[in-house]
């Protein structure tokens, strides 16, 4: 749905230039909700500005919806960015016009009659539960609102693609979620494809399906969410995720606390249904060794439950051995620490 | 030092005045926010254009509305005689001033256009662009209504310029009750007629003033 061909984008002139995005690739497919993950300045906001061409990319493609909008003139350019919508980090809304006309705006755009502009926008507002709003002025409305708003906004004319450009960096954990939820029902509703730049993990674990993380200007690493979420590669992304999780510090602390030489330190990672299911307390009866739990989470990425635990064997080897390949057996990803 | 003797003003001829000012006001207005609502714009539009040649057009306009600007207004009506003279086939009375006031008038709200119009938030102005906005629809439904209450304010301060104006173009025989100041009140020292014109206007510019604020106030939705 969404292709970018070695994207750069330098800013500034010759003396100046600044390096934004280099040689950058990806592919959004349809009906996915993807995230981008970075710290500031590490260029997802330049790149989601390159999908509509609100930036032009110095070099490079970009493809939506099988049209290279890099190729297009003015007046193409215009048609197509009304199948993509944006939502913005501070909402951009028309602080002139009421709720049912920031809604009605794109419509009036393209000179779609007064009557369709009223079933679409009443639609529209009863999908974001906005209906009671409908003659306010942005300013009197809460920042999740005015979220809401600008996503009915998006949605007006239909669009294939929607870009939100940290849609809810600006609003509390609670609205944020609200916020999210709601984006995840439109995707399922309307098969809308999504691509989504944000700096917190937790925006991603909740809604996204594949994930890249961006630095200095590319994508470091990217895939599924659950993959690169329990076992990140890459050092920016295992910073992001322990943030989320506290994981590393909690290892670190449960690596000093002083264990019997003959315990075998492992990381144990669940995925899916076996999460709840009593694997571990199965194996350990049949072998025969006993183990602590230093440090665990038990938690979803999206709809999949997923549970990390790291715990320390304490048995004769060749009984600790048969303990691990046992909960291999059981497609639990086994990872020895020492 | 004689009392305010209102039986002496000729009321008739005050009255004449009033509507000679409020005459060459509402024209001058008018004429100067159909020229330099668009020059505003111009400027606004051309002062963040990428291109260059652009650039350049924009600091040609913008100097010779930094001319017009600072020429002092009773020099640039007397300059300007032969250019009302072709426009209005006139040089004195009410329409022998109109022409003055508005190339006075609307360079200066041109640039209090441009400022409003500079106030609008970059981010509303960059998602119409990316819902697909033209530039024209962008000036007319986004900065245009956006910057509404600055466009109100920045009028409200033209007029009551133009009221001040129209008092000084009674030194070229313009007519008006700033004429009537200066002959009657300030040559032929028959104070009451001065003070008499002189409350007019200032009753006039409160008024114009108050209306202004007013509107603004009605009009802000922030």
């Amino acid at each position: 749905m969404i292709e970018l061909k070695g994207i750069t984008k330098i800013y500034g002139t010759k003396k100046t230039a600044t390096t934004a995005l280099s040689g950058l690739n990806l592919s959004v497919h349809k009906g996915e909700i993807f995230g981008v993950i970075g710290h500031s300045g590490a260029g997802k906001s330049t790149l989601i500005r390159c999908i509509n061409l609100l930036e032009r990319p110095t070099e490079g493609e970009v493809w939506v919806g099988g049209v290279e909008l890099t190729k297009l003139g003015k007046r193409e350019l215009q048609q197509r960015r009304r199948k993509i919508g944006m939502i913005f980090q501070h909402f951009n809304l028309l602080s002139s016009a009421t709720v049912y006309d920031n809604i009605a705006f794109p419509l009036t755009l393209i000179g779609t009659p007064k009557a369709a502009i009223a079933q679409k926008v009443n639609e529209l507002l009863a999908l974001v539960g906005l209906e009671e709003h409908r003659h306010k002025f942005p300013a009197q409305l809460s920042g999740g609102q005015k979220q809401r708003v600008g996503i009915a906004r998006a949605l007006a004319s239909d669009p294939d693609v929607l870009l939100c450009d940290e849609a809810t960096s600006a609003l509390d954990p609670q609205t944020t979620d609200s916020i999210l939820k709601l984006l995840l029902d439109i995707n399922k509703r309307f098969q809308l494809t999504i691509l989504l730049i944000t700096h917190e993990m937790h925006v991603i674990q909740s809604i996204c399906d594949r994930v890249a993380v961006i630095h200095e200007g590319g994508i470091v690493e990217q895939g599924p969410v659950t993959e690169v979420f329990l076992k990140p590669k890459h050092l920016v992304t295992r910073e992001f995720i322990h943030r989320e999780a506290a994981g590393e510090e909690g290892l670190k602390l449960a690596a000093s606390v002083p264990h019997p030489e003959w315990s075998r330190l492992v990381k144990i990672t669940f995925l899916g249904a076996k999460t709840y299911e009593s694997v571990l307390s199965q194996v350990v009866r049949e072998t025969g060794v006993n183990f602590a739990i230093l440090q665990g989470t038990i938690s979803t990425i999206k709809d999949t439950p997923y549970g990390q635990l790291t715990v320390s064997f304490e048995g004769e080897d060749d009984r600790v051995e048969r303990t691990l390949s046992l909960l291999r057996e059981r497609d639990l990803d086994v990872e020895v620490i020492e | 030092m004689r009392g305010l003797d209102l039986g002496a003003i000729d009321w008739s001829e005050m009255g004449t005045a009033t509507l000679d000012t409020l005459q060459m006001m509402g024209y001058a207005t008018l004429f100067t926010f159909v020229i330099g609502l668009p020059l505003g714009v111009l400027l606004f539009t051309f002062s963040r254009s990428q291109s260059l040649v652009l650039g350049w057009v924009y600091r040609l306009i913008s100097l010779i509305v930094n001319i017009l600007r600072s020429v002092p207004f009773i020099i640039l009506i007397v300059a300007l005689i032969p250019v009302t003279r072709a426009i209005m086939g006139v040089s004195t009375g009410v329409e022998g001033t109109i022409p003055p006031l508005v190339i006075g008038a609307a360079p200066f709200f041109a640039r209090l256009v441009e400022t409003a119009l500079r106030e609008v938030d970059r981010g509303v102005i960059e998602a119409s662009q990316a819902m697909g906005a033209s530039s024209f629809q962008i000036i007319r439904k986004v900065l245009l209504p956006e910057s509404l209450p600055g466009l109100i304010a920045g009028m409200t301060i033209t007029v009551v310029t133009l009221v001040s104006y129209t008092a000084m173009s009674g030194m070229v025989g313009g007519g008006g009750l700033g004429d009537l100041a200066i002959r009657y009140g300030y040559y032929r020292y028959e104070t009451g007629v001065m003070i008499v014109s002189v409350i007019f206007m200032v009753i006039l510019v409160q008024v114009l003033q108050m209306l202004g604020d007013r509107l603004v106030i009605f009009f802000t939705r922030r």
